[in-house]
């Protein structure tokens, strides 16, 4: 049976080809920014979490909506990792890697490990599209060493996608826009992957158009059926289920997280939501997330500019709303000055920033750790602001909420900080259910605190906190704003003496925070050669690296900071149990330079700035280097 | 809003702060406070409703001297402020305080996006053409030519009009005032307060340290009437001490001075604060002192749903529609699976 009749037909027939058990498979699929590779690895993701795998995504798209079609720069690529054990990155080496034209091949082809396998749609390899890659001759052509060490399938997929989907009536340009979906086919083959979640979205999707649903369908099948008619596969694989927590689980992006955290939180808190936001890469799924949420009493604004945004969550929190704003680099430091405001009226607010390569534009889809000293130090005056960190995509939820409940009860602005990886990748979420969440307590003075002599906006509580009056109350009218108060009454105050009362207030009230947050913990051997320290997005690859030193016996222990102003309490004591600190970063060493001038610790850095995650390998390399030489 | 008859009776009293006002003796700020306070009391809504938001220069020290909730935010940021403001608490009236630095220089952008969606704000910008925190350095409507810190050799940037920037924005109501007119300006911020969705008020107001009397020709009792047109709406535009001089179309599309002894009232342009365009209140912004008289008044005040009636509609019709949110069903929503 030849593909296409297969495909009309729409069943498989018997496949009888081997069919050998794997625990760990990296698939990449990429090809031109139009060929539509962010939906065909978001499909493949669904169909891996839903069949039980443990998966971990690393989508990677270029700034430019559509660079020139067939370019170097227009190269669109979706990795996942999907695997019968716990895993917590994208992976470091492709298995199979999926390109659909030359300049997909060249981008991406490094990535491939040795005895991978290649798949490339061989009717893209055009004198034209060959030449936009810088090809001076064909790579797929029998006598190319450089693709020797590959398992190498050219097929011809436009073709028999083409042949797929004839008879339907389709353009030529709308039949070619199917062979993603072929391309998905047959990857899904080759993992013997149940095509029926992608089958039911793409019926749902296109419901309105059931002949470009069919035509989808049929070029699924297409690539299905070609992987077991054609002799070229001889083999194909299974990956069983993880062992994962029981419970229902869902697969969640760190974006999306983040949103239904915020909204979690002003349930927890039983308070209405009000964003602020301005559209920027990569934050602006959290604005698109939380737009959809108005009957949960969500209020999102897009305001004209990045400031705006900021300020209007001012107006928003002082009028008791629970106030959130998100962006990345450039967006943040267009808000210091508003949060340097937030930070002198003492209001509770969440700032986001989900951040990319800097510094100015940068690399607007990249992901980097290199705000920390934004979010540290980005504003004028001595103005503390507190910092938390998500470490995943799902831990964006626990960490918004987190971000909230310190904001409420210490009445300050509060850095919530991700990046483009976590907020982009997506991993398996546990649901949580809503009892199970922690309270966040919210309150409002209805009576004046100044005993007869009217209200006073900065008399502080045991946290240092002041009360969180609102407008619409009678007798607690006040007036808050940018010029030094003074402590207690909240007037206006020009004296040295108060100043730097309340520069040292804010400081301690923001220090107290480590009152409220977990002791931290140490993955490893209580005491040590070697102490890796680090924080946000490269959460995954460092326990990984971390995990596989400490199998193959080397004294390290992993140390991942969700908190990093103020630290917990205990950090420095459990740098004095290590011989060494190594601190890897997507950055020249922020963190690091800040635990040096905080704990006088000797931490060494593993620096890496190429707008990409970690591979693990890179991690370990570094631990062994280390733990190596502290042995002999 | 809340109109509950047995509110206390309030007076300007009850609104102001127990703050020393620090603006210099007889800048024009003292007369537009004295004028809010006497408006406030007026309009039936509780004292703790009121919030009054500014940004950073002479006028915006505005919030302080008032006995309402108030924020004194960070250099042209007030309407962004407010706009939050407003949309978590729509059931609070909120008061803009700004300057032509203020909002017009480093708060352009919000001022426009402000009163183009028709934030249900009270906007008062005062217009004192000079920098007077910053003590005297030429602002965006300072005159061509004219000399100060900044400018010795005189200002070569053209100016812009208030007005024209809030009627070009779509502005539901436009008014402008002079700070000593005591009665024409309360009369003006009365019916800014009144007006649903956002007022833009525009008050000459004289910074008699940095740029001393450069709105005599309006404020002067014996002569204003003889440079300013009082507007009103649905009458022909005649103004002077005597009320014998009209403005009516010329042939070439702009407005012409004209003696009402030689040309009928019924052939001057007549006010029209309504239209369904806002032409006529453009050219009128565009009357300006010497070459015209310059009208004051109430140029613009038409009906529009604000933003913030429209985006609570929207909260409505959506729960309506879907039901009140519920959590645990949106973290279920999408693929989900269940491990044994």
């Amino acid at each position: 049976m030849s593909a296409s009749d297969a495909a009309q037909s729409g069943t498989t027939g018997v496949d009888d080809k081997p069919i050998e058990t794997l625990e760990t498979v990296v698939v990449r699929f990429c090809g031109d920014s139009g060929d539509g590779m962010q939906l065909v690895g978001t499909q493949f993701t669904n169909v891996s979490a839903v069949f039980g795998n443990d998966v971990s995504t690393l989508p990677d798209f270029p700034a430019e909506i559509r660079a020139p079609a067939g370019s170097l720069a227009g190269v669109s690529g979706y990795q996942l990792c999907f695997s019968s054990g716990e895993i917590y990155t994208p992976g470091d080496a492709v298995d199979t890697l999926v390109a659909m034209n030359p300049a997909a091949l060249k981008t991406n082809v490094g990535d491939l490990k040795r005895g991978g396998t290649l798949i490339v749609n061989e009717d893209a390899f055009d004198k034209s599209s060959l030449s936009k890659a810088h090809y001076d001759r064909n790579p797929l052509s029998a006598d190319n060493a450089d693709l020797a060490a590959f398992r190498k399938h050219s097929v011809p997929m436009t073709r028999l996608t083409r042949d797929a989907v004839d008879g339907l009536g389709l353009s030529q340009r709308e039949a070619d826009r199917c062979k993603n979906f072929f391309a998905l086919g047959l990857v899904m083959w080759l993992y013997d992957r149940d095509r029926k979640p992608t089958e039911d979205w793409i019926t749902s999707k296109f419901a309105r158009n059931p002949t470009i649903a069919e035509a989808n369908l049929r070029a699924l099948r297409a690539g299905y059926n070609f992987g077991f008619s054609t002799e070229a596969f001889t083999v194909h694989y299974e990956v069983a289920p993880a062992e994962l927590p029981p419970g229902r689980y869902r697969k969640v992006t760190g974006n999306e997280a983040v949103a239904m955290g915020l909204a979690t939180a002003a349930k927890l808190a039983g308070k209405d939501l009000f964003y602020g936001g301005y559209p920027i890469t990569p934050a602006s799924d959290i604005l698109h997330e939380l737009s959809r949420l108005k009957n949960f009493g969500v209020r999102t604004f897009q305001a004209e500019d990045e400031i705006a945004a900021a300020t209007s969550i001012i107006g928003a929190a002082f009028g008791g709303a629970l106030a959130v704003t998100a962006s990345s680099g450039p967006g943040i430091a267009l808000k210091g000055e508003a949060i340097g405001l937030g930070v002198m009226t003492e209001l509770p607010m969440v700032i986001v920033n989900v951040q990319r390569g800097g510094p100015s534009t940068g690399l607007p889809t990249k992901t980097e750790q290199s705000d920390l000293y934004l979010c540290y130090y980005g504003r004028n005056g001595d103005c503390p602001v507190p910092i938390v960190a998500a470490q995943s995509p799902a831990d964006c939820f626990a960490m918004a909420q987190e971000a909230m409940r310190i904001a409420v009860e210490y009445m300050t602005p509060v850095f919530l900080m991700t990046d483009g990886y976590i907020a982009n990748g997506a991993e398996p979420w546990l649901i949580p259910k809503l009892d199970d969440l922690k309270p966040i307590v919210c309150t409002h003075p209805t009576e004046s605190n100044g005993n007869g002599d009217g209200f006073l906006p900065y008399l502080r509580n045991e946290r240092l906190a002041r009360p969180w009056a609102i407008p619409g109350t009678p007798g607690l009218e006040h007036r808050l704003g940018g010029l030094e108060k003074a402590d207690v009454t909240g007037n206006v105050s020009y004296d040295p003496d108060n100043h730097e009362h309340m520069v040292a207030t804010r400081a301690r009230k923001v220090a107290n925070i480590a009152d409220s947050i977990p002791p931290q913990e140490v993955n490893g051997p209580e005491s040590g050669d070697l102490l890796v320290v680090s924080w946000g997005g490269t959460y995954g690859a460092v326990w990984s690296a971390v995990r596989q030193c400490q199998k193959r016996g080397l004294s390290v222990a992993h140390c991942h900071l969700r908190y990093l102003n103020p630290f917990p309490k205990n950090l420095a004591e459990i740098f004095s149990r290590y011989q060494q600190v190594l601190v890897p970063e997507l950055n020249t060493g922020q963190l690091r330079t800040i635990l040096r001038g905080t704990f006088l610790v000797d931490a060494v850095g593993l620096n890496k700035i190429k707008g990409k995650p970690f591979l693990i390998t890179e991690i370990v390399d570094k631990i062994e280097e280390m733990a190596g030489r502290s042995n002999s | 809003m809340s109109t509950d008859v047995s509110l206390p009776v309030l007076t300007a009293k009850d609104f102001a702060s127990d703050q020393e006002i620090r603006w210099c003796p007889r800048c024009g700020d003292y007369s537009i406070l004295a004028q809010v306070k006497k408006v406030l009391p007026t309009l039936g809504i509780p004292k703790e409703n009121f919030v009054c938001v500014s940004g950073i220069g002479c006028s915006s020290r505005f919030p302080y001297y008032l006995d309402t909730y108030g924020f004194h935010g960070i250099h042209g940021r007030a309407p962004a402020i407010a706009t939050g403001l407003k949309i978590a608490r729509p059931d609070l009236q909120v008061w803009v305080i700004t300057g032509d630095g203020d909002g017009l220089s480093i708060g352009g952008n919000h001022l426009m996006h402000a009163i183009r969606r028709n934030v249900d704000l009270k906007i008062i910008l005062f217009n004192n053409q000079i920098y007077g925190l910053t003590k005297g350095q030429y602002s965006p409507t300072s005159p061509i030519g004219k000399r100060t810190k900044s400018t010795p050799f005189g200002s070569v940037a053209n100016p812009l009009s208030p007005l024209s920037v809030a009627i070009g924005c779509e502005a539901t109501f436009v008014a402008r005032s002079v700070d000593v007119d005591i009665k024409h300006l309360t009369t003006v911020l009365e019916r800014a307060a009144h007006h649903k969705g956002v007022a833009f008020v525009e008050v000459y107001q004289d910074c008699n340290v940095f740029n001393s009397g450069a709105f005599e020709f309006a404020s002067k009792k014996d002569s204003k009437a003889d440079h300013c047109i009082y507007l009103e709406h649905g009458k022909p535009l005649i103004f002077g001490n005597n009320r014998d001089k009209g403005v009516r179309l010329g042939g070439d599309g702009l407005p012409q001075v004209v003696s009402l002894d030689e040309v009928a009232e019924d052939d001057l342009i007549f006010h029209d604060e309504k239209a369904r365009d806002p032409s006529l209140a453009f050219l009128l912004g565009r009357m300006r002192y010497p070459d015209l008289p310059e009208p004051m008044g109430v140029f613009r005040s038409v009906e529009r749903p604000s933003y913030d009636e429209l985006l609570c509609r929207q909260l409505e019709e959506v729960t309506e529609k879907s039901g009140p949110g519920d959590l645990e069903k949106l973290f279920n929503s999408g693929d989900t699976w269940e491990v044994k």
